[in-house]
């Protein structure tokens, strides 16, 4: 009994120094978040109480379009990106010369500074001599050159397309490890039953590979929610707001125009929202892992 | 049976062959395309870049750029040096707070204790941009705004949940009758995590520290944005996004600049591949 105390008090003498930094750098600034959200705070001296001063102002601002494009803007990239890197994986799965360089050279767009890969998409979307614009006009199918960064649709997508290309090397390594996990004699089994390459995929990998296609595109929602760095690269939230999402608009206020609370209640929102997602996601998994036990 | 299934069923006709070759070729083209075009932009002349039509191969390419580029792009050599100090600080500050902490989660399961590393891997969840406000109050109330602390401690926070994730993983593998035999000969938990745990899990943390070090250095971006405004202090990113956004941008330097910047993380890539796609995929499956 004894030996137990002190085991559980070395344990926690361990974890204190991490514990402690996580406290006064993530705890705190969120707490301080949700009361900041409820007061005036700017660069002024004082700062008053206003109750829900700044919510209600979140329904009357353009904020309502912001959170819609949000998570159209969220939904797209986590699809584009689950496809993309799952026919990876399957492709980079293959037992064929030359898989462990494919497998390496995946990984330059997670690894590198992420703002320098978005200055080369900068300039592939640049409107007069970019490499997009430029294959395009070369092809045919366009007549003049398309500034994709100027007008708000093709922006939206060149900021999509961005996030998606960022994201595709995790995607495809952990569902690549999640395919190599599947033992090998489940598909000796089939093989032997004559089951083709496609039925094997479809039967076996598939809904083997889901609790992980579920974890990933958790992970991935909640990083694209976040995703701050390319849209605030490429285009600042612009042309005219057109790519502003919750992250980049609650920047917008919160640091550039030092209103602290306004901005503070849209960190609060953000947090919600992100909190619902992980909801909704241990609900899925722990329902599934049921399904399986049975 | 004397022959081998899996080498059996593995075996591919030669129009799946084929067909597998496409489609690595048409999604690593996906991968690589910036990067070839970044590096060809960087062997262009200038001339050569703002012509009509556009060409996708350089005449006449020369590495001229990565010459210039270090007196066009200004404070350049000291961008590369802030970016190298701030990733080198931040992983030794990321490893003495969670080689201990990662060995409780490993070996010692007390009341919350799972609750407690799912409450440090929910920092994920949260941007730096949720954050931001109240962090900048208070760098600004400490007077530590455009000081390298400013970068550095905000953004450790943010490197702790996969480190602690990884090397958990990692020291749970260690087998558990070594430490026994300490505990057994009289070693005191102290002594058996310095000497029995610790060098045991030194390729573990190797691994870890490389991570985290590439995680520091490709993620700089928004503390430093909004902490720190002086030139003398920006990490590679920032310095470059401030260039990146000027008028009239030196494209083909500005690529070179890129290729400098990221030669760091491609050495890494190519010696350590094996150990990093093993190593970061160790946490994925349970």
């Amino acid at each position: 009994m004894q030996a137990r105390r002190s085991a559980i008090l070395f344990a926690w003498l361990l974890i204190a120094p991490a514990l402690l930094y996580i406290a006064v750098i993530v705890a705190y600034p969120l707490v301080e978040t949700f009361i900041l959200s409820f007061t005036d705070a700017s660069l002024k001296k004082t700062t008053n109480w206003v109750g829900w001063v700044n919510y209600e102002k979140i329904f009357n601002d353009t904020f309502g379009t912001v959170i819609v494009r949000t998570f159209i803007w969220t939904f797209f990239s986590v699809s584009i990106k689950m496809i993309i890197g799952t026919f990876g994986a399957a492709m980079l799965n293959s037992a064929v010369p030359g898989r462990t360089l494919f497998r390496v050279l995946t990984m330059p767009p997670w690894i590198v500074p992420m703002a320098i890969g978005i200055f080369m998409w900068g300039w592939m979307y640049n409107g007069q001599f970019g490499m997009i614009s430029g294959m395009l006009q070369r092809m045919g199918v366009v007549d003049g050159p398309v500034a994709f960064l100027a007008y708000g649709s093709t922006a939206f997508w060149a900021t999509i397309f961005t996030d998606v290309w960022i994201g595709v090397p995790m995607v495809t390594l952990y569902m690549l490890a999640a395919m190599q996990a599947i033992p090998q004699d489940l598909y000796e089994a089939a093989w032997t039953d004559g089951a083709g390459r496609g039925y094997r995929f479809r039967r076996i990998t598939l809904p083997l590979i889901l609790p992980a296609m579920i974890t990933m595109s958790m992970l991935s929602l909640i990083a694209t929610f976040n995703s701050f760095d390319i849209i605030w690269i490429l285009t600042r939230g612009g042309p005219s707001g057109e790519t502003t999402t919750m992250i980049i608009d609650t920047y917008h206020t919160a640091i550039g125009s030092k209103k602290y609370g306004e901005g503070a209640a849209r960190a609060v929102l953000i947090c919600i929202f992100l909190s619902i997602f992980c909801f909704a996601y241990f609900r899925v998994t722990s329902r599934l892992s049921q399904e399986h036990a049975r | 049976m004397s022959y081998d299934k899996t080498a059996l069923i593995n075996r591919y006709k030669w129009y799946e062959l084929i067909g597998i070759y496409a489609g690595i070729a048409v999604f690593l083209t996906f991968v690589l395309a910036p990067f070839v075009e970044g590096f060809l932009v960087s062997l262009k002349p200038l001339s050569q870049l703002f012509s009509s039509p556009y060409r996708f191969w350089p005449e006449n390419g020369s590495f001229e750029a990565y010459r210039t580029m270090w007196v066009s792009v200004p404070g350049f050599a000291r961008y590369i040096f802030n970016s190298f100090f701030i990733s080198t600080v931040a992983t030794v500050i990321v490893l003495l707070l969670v080689v201990p902490a990662s060995y409780a989660f490993a070996r010692f399961e007390f009341k919350g204790s799972g609750q407690l590393l799912g409450a440090f891997l929910a920092v994920n969840m949260f941007s730096g941009a949720v954050l931001l406000i109240p962090l900048f109050r208070l760098m600004r109330s400490l007077g530590v705004l455009n000081t390298y602390f400013a970068m550095i401690v905000p953004g450790v926070a943010f490197l702790i949940p996969s480190a602690i994730w990884l090397l958990r993983t990692y020291m749970m593998r260690i087998p558990r009758e070594l430490e026994e035999a300490a505990y057994v000969d009289g070693a005191g938990y102290f002594y058996t995590f310095r000497r029995v745990v610790l060098p045991l899990a030194t390729p573990g943390i190797a691994v870890v520290a490389i991570t985290t070090f590439i995680g520091a250095y490709a993620q700089q971006f928004i503390f430093a944005l909004t902490f720190n405004s002086k030139t003398e202090y920006m990490p590679l990113p920032i310095g470059l996004f401030a260039y990146f956004g000027r008028q009239e941008v030196i494209w083909n330097e500005l690529m070179a600049a890129s290729f400098v910047g990221i030669a760091p993380a491609m050495i890494v890539i190519f010696f350590l591949q094996r150990y990093l796609v093993s190593g970061l995929t160790a946490g994925a499956i349970k």
